[in-house]
């Protein structure tokens, strides 16, 4: 890998895409996989024969999860050495946390402690903070969670904040009240990092002990899914939190929300990629051990290409997710660790990434919900039914759609950070929009010559694809202008068409790394993937910028507008069925994901 | 004191084995490899008396480079070195050629035990441990359940029939140990990243002054029969459902 080519965030769809600086599961070291092999171990062993005991939130069995996982350094990735942990990359947080993305419930409390309930004191506490806190919960002897959300303070949990924080007389200790609610792992927490508004105004975070006087939880929720997790409120009365205990500054607690939470969606894809092959896996061998009209129904076409998409899309994600962290880890590598100002740039490298982490917290989640939707369809009866885990696949998934920030605020972010940086000139975008329009009126997809070579075709539509998401952006800004941001629908399809063609040319680019490592014949699925996922998607992509510009323009503007995305989406479909029935082999071979 | 364990890497027990197409062996290509479970048992008791006696422990394996990979696995659950005899054609070798490989690399080491596994789950044969105490002329203790180790002498457990057989023997010996010894430790993150700095020394059979002289030969492999579907036994009611399971168990299956 080129370390030092860095891509700028967003940048993706500028610029053509670069197998060199494409960071793939493929390209895990050693110790990546070592990892992988113990975290699955440690569900393998640890939760999964334990799921009744885990549904039923036996918190003392949730205790002793945590401090085996401790023990076995499953808690401490992120966590500097000197404080306890083992501070690796972050592509070795993934690893762990994918795997543990398959334990049931202990997935959700694994990752709400190890990410926001830990990381806001790995990157803003002060080194007495670090010292007290951090060691503990590297260790799992204590629990971490995070409180932001509010009843008033959901998507907008700046805004909405109602708790509030008064410095004591003496100015010895902030006094909090307010109500926090839906807080992953608030019923068992040691601490918890908790934002509130000092004097009304001021949006600050500080740490705080379940120990502290004024500190309580409320009744448990009773949820559709991840029941063995612990969700509750936590309620702050005349709270008295020391002074010592504010986390970084004075009303620059939006900082940490934003950026823990820039951490938590790319984390959050990896572990909806856990769910993903887990359910998959499930589908497999129910659909080879269901015998109907004589044959097991993996045999039948319908059940096969279920079994091939869940299994293309699953590629998908893993393609975007490890790509995401892969441009992570190699712009952290340029932060002085031994800077003081460390963890304050680090999240700002982290931050440069948002549209990508954005990408992979709705396309991992929405994956998902398709995968665990499918699962129960191919168990049929039995599928509804709690005697077979299907069921608690399909509704332990349907939160991740919601938590991390909802699929629908992340949309808007990956258009309107993009917009952002577009109009502070970081980005070249609108260069690019106004290059196009010449250049579409020139160009004619007859002109087009591709090289004779596997994924040829493929690689051209996806620089297409990168175009007419320049296109419709740009006519969107041009027509809208500072309005652009009040258009949700046509904000939604930017989003939409930009995810599939960052998964797209992901896929696309592992693909090709494959096949140059392994030969054309050994890569075959890799090309099979991305093949099939291409084949269904460019016509989705093409329906969505159709709509959006049908809403944007009308009349003649309209028609020579859709004529252009016509020329650039030119797409002869390729035989998309046998090519899953090929994948559908692999899947059924292997019993699920065929790539584990 | 010096241990060492042997370690042989085995397909994943969750692989889906495919005869190659010689019909003698199997495709390697697209398999998991994983350390054999019943060494995994030597690997945990060596790491016992590490601790307890402070031991120092070596892992040895012998194979393609693939097999650096289980003995990382040993390294991160704890031991302190490792060895691989490298040789791309080791697989499937007969036990006794395998045997005199690792005696010759296991007899500079000094040991005062040697683990290895009862048996490995791919052939299934269980004839290196005994191979190597012949070689090194060691008593053997096989097939334990309970290993515990006094001054200059062990004594070990074996499960028979109902009962058990206490052992006792001097050092130096060989060990194999059955499911039962104990229970495994995960390789930790830490341990992992530990295993890294471990030193893992790479010697090939030409170092080792060994010549593959292999007697035994695998002619075939065969795959296990496949099942027959089930039958269901038709019939209105109970009673005709019951004549005609007992007419197909004396006419069919011929069990009555």
């Amino acid at each position: 890998m080129a370390e030092n080519t860095i891509l700028k965030g967003g940048a993706f769809i500028l610029e053509p895409g670069n197998v060199e600086i494409c960071f793939t599961p493929e390209d895990w070291s050693d110790e990546h996989r070592m990892i992988y092999k113990t975290t699955m171990d440690f569900v393998n062993n640890e939760c999964m024969p334990h799921v009744e005991k885990i549904e039923a939130k036996n918190e003392e069995f949730a205790r002793q999860l945590f401090a085996t996982a401790g023990e076995l350094g499953l808690l401490g990735t992120d966590v500097p050495e000197e404080y306890g942990g083992l501070g690796l990359d972050k592509m070795s947080t993934c690893v762990v946390t994918e795997a543990m993305g398959t334990a049931p419930s202990f997935a959700v409390s694994h990752g709400a402690h190890t990410g926001i309930g830990t990381l806001p004191i790995v990157y803003y506490g002060t080194k007495e903070q670090k010292e007290k806190y951090l060691p503990d919960l590297a260790m799992g002897t204590k629990i971490a969670a995070y409180c932001l959300t509010e009843s008033g303070a959901g998507s907008d949990a700046v805004g909405g904040c109602r708790t509030k924080a008064v410095l004591s007389e003496d100015g010895k200790h902030y006094i909090l009240n307010g109500e926090k609610i839906f807080i992953t792992n608030g019923g068992w927490a040691d601490t918890f990092i908790v934002f509130a508004k000092i004097d009304g105004t001021d949006f600050t975070a500080f740490i705080v002990e379940r120990d502290f006087p004024g500190v309580s939880s409320g009744a448990e929720e009773k949820k559709l899914g991840i029941k063995g997790s612990s969700t509750t409120p936590v309620i702050f009365e005349d709270a008295q939190v020391p002074v010592e205990n504010m986390l970084y500054e004075r009303g620059k607690g939006h900082h940490i929300a934003l950026n823990v939470l820039n951490i938590g969606r790319y984390k959050l894809g990896a572990a909806t990629l856990g769910g993903i092959k887990g359910a998959l896996g499930i589908a497999t061998r129910y659909a080879k051990d269901r015998q109907q009209f004589g044959r097991s129904i993996a045999e039948f076409g319908m059940i096969r290409e279920k079994l091939a998409r869940i299994a293309t899309q699953a590629y998908m994600a893993e393609s975007v997710i490890y790509r995401t962290v892969g441009m992570i880890d190699a712009s952290l590598e340029h932060v002085d660790r031994a800077d003081p100002d460390y963890p304050a740039k680090a999240s700002e490298a982290i931050r440069e990434y948002a549209i990508e982490c954005a990408m992979c917290k709705v396309f991992g989640s929405e994956v998902l919900d398709y995968t665990v939707d499918e699962c129960v369809q191919i168990h049929g009866g039995y599928g509804y039914t709690a005697e077979y885990p299907a069921e608690r696949y399909f509704r332990d998934a349907r939160i991740n759609r919601i938590f991390e920030g909802t699929n629908e605020v992340n949309r808007l972010l990956i258009p309107g950070e993009t917009i952002k940086r577009a109009m502070s000139g970081k980005l070249p975008f609108m260069q690019a929009a106004t290059n196009l329009l010449g250049e579409i009126m020139e160009y004619s997809p007859l002109m087009v010559e591709l090289p004779d070579e596997p994924l040829a075709l493929q690689e051209h539509m996806v620089g297409m694809c990168k175009k007419a998401v320049i296109f419709v952006a740009g006519v969107a800004a041009q027509k809208f202008m500072m309005g652009l941001a009040q258009e949700q629908e046509v904000l939604a399809r930017m989003a939409d068409m930009t995810i599939e063609t960052f998964a797209l040319e992901s896929g696309l680019l592992r693909a090709k790394k494959a096949i140059a490592k392994l030969g054309e014949e050994k890569a075959a699925l890799y090309i099979q993937f991305v093949e099939a996922y291409l084949d269904e998607t460019i016509p989705k992509i093409e329906t969505w910028a159709k709509q959006a510009l049908a809403y944007i323009e009308e009349g003649d503007d309209l028609r020579t507008q859709l004529v252009g995305l016509r020329k650039l989406l030119k797409y002869q479909p390729i035989n998309a069925i046998a090519v899953k029935q090929a994948i559908a082999d692999m899947v059924v071979e292997k019993n699920g994901y065929p790539l584990g | 004191m010096n241990i060492v364990v042997c370690i042989k890497q085995v397909p994943d027990t969750e692989t889906q084995i495919k005869i190659a197409s010689d019909g003698k062996s199997i495709e390697t290509d697209d398999i998991k490899w994983v350390m054999n479970p019943y060494d995994e048992f030597g690997v945990e008791e060596a790491l016992v008396l590490q601790k307890e006696k402070g031991a120092e422990v070596t892992v040895v394996g012998a194979g393609p480079q693939r097999v650096t990979e289980a003995l990382r696995t040993a390294l991160a659950m704890g031991a302190d070195k490792a060895v691989l005899i490298e040789d791309d054609d080791f697989y499937g070798a007969d036990p006794i050629t395998v045997a005199k490989v690792l005696a010759k690399a296991i007899e500079p080491l000094n040991p005062d035990i040697i683990f290895f596994g009862q048996r490995a789950v791919d052939d299934d044969s269980g004839v290196v441990g005994s191979a190597v105490a012949e070689f090194l002329d060691m008593p053997q203790l096989s097939v334990v359940t309970k290993v515990e180790v006094g001054d200059g002498t062990v004594q070990a457990h074996r499960p028979v029939e109902g009962a058990t057989l206490v052992l006792e023997s001097t050092l130096p010996c060989v060990i194999t140990a059955q499911k039962g010894l104990n229970e495994p430790r995960y390789a930790s993150l830490p341990g992992i990243m530990k295993a890294k700095k471990k030193p893992l020394e790479v010697i090939s059979l030409a170092d080792l002054g060994v010549e593959r002289d292999d007697k035994l030969e695998i002619v075939a492999l065969n795959p296990p029969p496949e099942r027959a579907p089930g039958k269901q036994v038709e019939g209105e009611t109970g009673q005709e459902i019951a004549i005609n399971l007992v007419k197909l168990l004396r006419e069919e299956a011929k069990v009555i």
